[in-house]
């Protein structure tokens, strides 16, 4: 039987410590300042200043996101449980009357919740500094962009939470997050990309976009881009992504299961 | 028979080859203050570890309370029991009375009562100072007051005196003779023998892994029959005393810093005494030296 007061005083320490520290503060000025930077100054290099377009925004805005969201979590998490093993604080909660489930989702939920709360508010208010040139239609592009994001984070950090269960020092756990990040977020497309042009493009064409769900940065561009008109048609995505797995429901969904199986992997390791 | 709280069945723990804890049978009764030493490496830590569920046994079984630890309702026993690990790790970036809220909400014991405990220990000046700043006394009575949280039955105490000053360990053993009154079980392990002897019920020494020994100190001597030592002080020769001793059977006598130091069997000490008597005023001091904890503990490790 889980019960909920173990995990949300495990979780609320783990928010209140990313508060305390301004952890929080810190990654929300850097997306707001992103955010901003993109959308007033995005075109600077075409001799443009001053926001163009939300779509144009989100478009610029998800190659940024790809990289950095998938690193910050993975820092943010990597150490959560293999850190308090290395100190010895893992044995002083583990003979608290908790089970090692509630421990790790309330040490999963307190990172994501700092995690999210950190994207919201970052991105919110460069929202809200955009405000004034944005339609009902870009807000509701604009806020699914953010719900994007905070499930992209939370994805990485699943896993980096796995990855902090499985390593037996911090310094493996750092090294294992690196690498994690560096497959998913730069050679997976490459390595797929490579794939199909040397096989002309004959062998797997088919494949290819089933593939990208095993990537959740990929999910997640994928999300973004297919709910921008303009832009799908300026990847060209529409010519070779099925229609059937355009969904953004099913895309979320997807992003779940990305968010449920590292933790599940996590816990089994865990309780052994 | 004596209501028995921990129960531990052929309990072996192996780390690959290594028989960390190899087939021990342990009976500890509620309310006792047992004693649990050895040397580094003799499996103590790992069957506390093992006592307290955060390892499972390779073989056999540990109950307490009734209820096996690797069992789901170990848990609420868990809510009584108290530990104190030999090498604590508290949150730096917490203050003092903050990590006693935070560990006493998991425990479901009253938060309101964080500050008595640290009053307890002497801790109420820096309830609001960082575990950051504390020193290693500091942060120790801080682990002791987190391990009396919810006013536990049972207490696990690994090292518990580390970093103490004198005066702090003796708040600390009065503190533990108060909970003892009060029928607290303790079980604790120490390197300092001379801290424990006196007060501890009963003792196990473990060795490789295995109970060497189990029992009182005064069983445990008993066991080993170490002599003793009668240190005479005042104006008596070594032949004088050897005479009067005459026909017990002495081992040696020794001239020590102007004393003499007689050593003779445990079984001799009540007749080596009536003989002394009849030395007269000669004989101006007399202490009766037992075989300490420690000299038990090397005599059973030969």
């Amino acid at each position: 039987m889980i019960e909920l007061r173990q995990i949300s005083t495990i979780a609320g320490k783990e928010f209140r410590d990313r508060i305390r520290n301004r952890w929080v503060l810190a990654i929300a000025v850097v997306f707001a300042a992103f955010a901003l930077v993109i959308a007033y100054f995005g075109a600077a290099q075409q001799g443009t200043v001053g926001f163009r377009s939300i779509e144009i925004t989100i478009a610029s805005l998800v190659s940024l996101v790809i990289y950095l969201i998938p690193l910050i979590a993975l820092i943010l998490g990597f150490d959560v449980i293999v850190g308090e093993r290395e100190r010895g604080s893992l044995d002083l909660l583990l003979t608290m009357p908790i089970t090692r489930l509630e421990l790790l989702l309330g040490k999963y939920l307190g990172l994501s919740a700092a995690l999210t709360l950190s994207t919201v508010a970052g991105f919110g208010l460069a929202g809200i500094a955009m405000a004034n040139q944005l339609d009902a239609n870009a807000l509701m592009h604009y806020s699914g962009f953010i719900l994007s994001s905070v499930l992209l984070g939370m994805t990485f950090l699943s896993l980096a939470v796995m990855i902090s269960v499985f390593a037996t020092d911090r310094a493996g756990a750092s090294g294992l997050a690196i690498a994690t990040w560096f497959f998913f977020v730069l050679v997976f497309d490459l390595l797929l990309l490579g794939a199909l042009v040397a096989t002309g493009g004959h062998y797997g064409g088919q494949v290819f976009p089933y593939l990208l769900l095993l990537n959740p940065a990929d999910v997640f561009r994928v999300l973004n881009i297919f709910s921008l008109e303009d832009v799908r048609t300026l990847y060209g995505m529409a010519t070779v992504f099925p229609e059937e797995l355009a969904s953004p429901g099913l895309l979320g969904v997807i992003m779940l299961l990305w968010i449920v199986a590292p933790l599940s992997v996590a816990f089994w390791r865990f309780k052994r | 028979m004596a209501n028995i709280i921990i129960e531990g069945r052929v309990v072996s723990r192996h780390f690959g080859a290594i028989r960390a804890v190899d087939g021990v049978d342990l009976d500890i009764r509620a309310g006792e203050l047992f004693g649990l030493i050895g040397h580094n490496g003799a499996g103590k830590s790992t069957l506390f570890k093992m006592m307290l569920g955060l390892l499972s046994p390779t073989s056999g079984e540990i109950r307490i309370a009734g209820e096996s630890v690797s069992g789901r309702n170990f848990r609420n026993v868990r809510r009584k029991i108290g530990y104190l690990p030999e090498n604590l790790a508290l949150y730096d970036n917490l203050t003092g009375l903050e990590t006693l809220h935070f560990f006493a909400r998991l425990k479901a014991a009253d938060v309101r009562q964080c500050v008595a405990g640290l009053e307890r220990v002497g801790l109420a000046h820096a309830a609001n100072r960082r575990v950051r700043e504390y020193s290693k006394g500091m942060r120790q009575r801080l682990g002791f007051a987190h391990a009396l949280l919810g006013e536990p039955r049972l207490l696990f105490l690994d090292e518990p005196t580390n970093g103490l000053d004198p005066e702090a360990i003796r708040e600390f053993f009065a503190i533990l003779r108060g909970l003892q009154s009060e029928g607290v079980t303790m079980i604790l392990t120490s390197h300092i023998l001379a801290d424990i002897q006196e007060r501890v019920d009963r003792l196990a020494i473990m060795k490789n892994g295995k109970i060497q020994s189990c029992g009182s100190v005064q069983a445990l001597r008993e066991t080993v029959n170490l002599p003793l030592i009668l240190e005479i002080g005042g104006f008596v020769s070594a032949s004088q005393v050897a005479h009067a001793l005459d026909g017990l059977p002495v081992i040696s006598i020794e001239a020590r810093h102007d004393r003499l130091w007689v050593k003779l069997p445990p079984e001799a000490k009540m007749p080596a005494l009536a003989k002394l008597m009849t030395m007269g005023d000669a004989m101006q001091d007399l202490h009766v030296r037992e075989p300490s904890l420690e000299d038990v503990f090397f005599g059973l490790a030969e």
